[in-house]
């Protein structure tokens, strides 16, 4: 008897299904809702309003001219490090209350950092796909963003303070490349008066950017996967978010295809929720029996292989 | 851990979240938060 053809999956042909569309849609949309002040970005200056006492989920640097919210990472190392706080409840549980309902479904569809490098990856560059899915040494490297999370998020922030006990925020300050990307490019753009003041931290910072953005056009996301600490918080949240991806074993074939579309290399079937993961959907788009559901609900759907002739 | 049991943990966590926030409102956090992000922040944009 012949085997049961199973129909071409979405995703695995030329046209961008309709799930990725929505998710880029989504992802443009969030962005420019949070970064909707447009005078900031002729003026060269940053909406100074009541809103950016308010969180946004994702990595939106508050220096950005058009930011309207406050960047979690950037709050966070602020309350820490300023005199007489040390302890930063407001960020923490705004961390933990995104990360128990959405976990990363915040990188993937509301960071406006991680929409610049999913459009940076959709360059064609030959030689591409012949090359691994992940950097050499990934193993290692993917524990960075712990290390940043601790140390230069917290550790330095809160023991490394100058005369009047007021920490720097060391991960925005070295590291994060939002804050060079959507902050400095625009506001040193149309401010003269802070272009004067480049120096070697400013170069530093755009060569760090420049080779992250670099490795974006070859690699999925590389800051995302190697040094976000906020990532790392997130992921942290993915096993129990109550957003999370689900396998139905008696559907799932163990073909593969989920792992690789993926682009984490991620094998979906059995590690559905795994921190790295990012709940771009790519996966429950390409799986040819519908095994994988994603979303707060429980129930699964009817499948494209219980549908098939 | 079971389905169910995740979906209390992460119950729990909002929950406990959400009683973080408040506590950091009522210590005057979010006041801290503004006064960092409603300035340029130098060091962000590698000036400082």
């Amino acid at each position: 008897m012949p085997e049961k053809k199973l129909p071409r999956p979405a995703g695995t042909g030329r046209k961008r299904p309709a799930a990725a569309r929505l998710r880029l849609g989504v992802q443009l949309g969030w962005s420019a809702l949070t970064n909707g002040y447009l005078a900031g970005f002729v003026q060269g200056k940053i909406y100074t309003g009541p809103a950016k006492s308010l969180c946004v989920p994702g990595l939106n640097c508050y220096s950005c001219p058009g930011a309207l919210g406050a960047c979690p990472l950037g709050a966070l190392q602020a309350t820490v490090g300023s005199a007489g706080y040390q302890m930063a409840f407001y960020a923490v549980g705004f961390l933990m209350a995104v990360g128990a309902v959405l976990g990363r479904f915040v990188c993937g569809f509301l960071c406006p950092f991680g929409l610049v490098q999913d459009l940076l990856y959709r360059i064609p560059l030959p030689g591409k796909k012949k090359k691994g899915k992940l950097l050499p040494g990934d193993r290692v490297l993917r524990k960075a963003r712990y290390v940043l999370l601790v140390v230069f998020c917290l550790l330095l922030p809160m023991a490394a303070v100058d005369v009047v006990g007021q920490g720097s925020p060391w991960f925005c300050q070295y590291v994060c490349p939002s804050g060079t990307l959507l902050g400095s490019v625009p506001l040193l753009t149309a401010n003269a008066a802070l272009r004067s003041a480049i120096g070697p931290l400013w170069v530093w910072k755009m060569a760090l950017m420049a080779v992250l953005l670099a490795l974006g056009t070859l690699y999925y996301r590389p800051f995302c996967r190697y040094l976000c600490p906020l990532g790392a918080v997130y992921g942290l949240f993915n096993p129990v978010s109550l957003y999370k991806i689900r396998v139905d074993e008696a559907a799932c074939i163990r073909c593969g295809r989920c792992r690789a579309i993926c682009g984490f290399d991620i094998p979906v079937w059995q590690r559905p929720n795994s921190p790295e993961c990012i709940r771009c959907g790519r996966c429950v788009e390409a799986c040819p029996t519908g095994a994988l559901r994603m979303g707060f609900s429980v129930h699964r759907r009817p499948t494209r292989y219980d549908l098939a002739p | 851990m079971s389905a169910r049991g995740k979906n209390l943990a992460a119950a729990g966590l909002l929950a406990l979240g959400l009683g973080m926030m408040a506590l950091g409102l009522w210590r005057g956090e979010a006041t801290v938060v503004w006064r960092k992000a409603a300035q340029i922040c130098l060091e962000c944009i590698g000036l400082a």
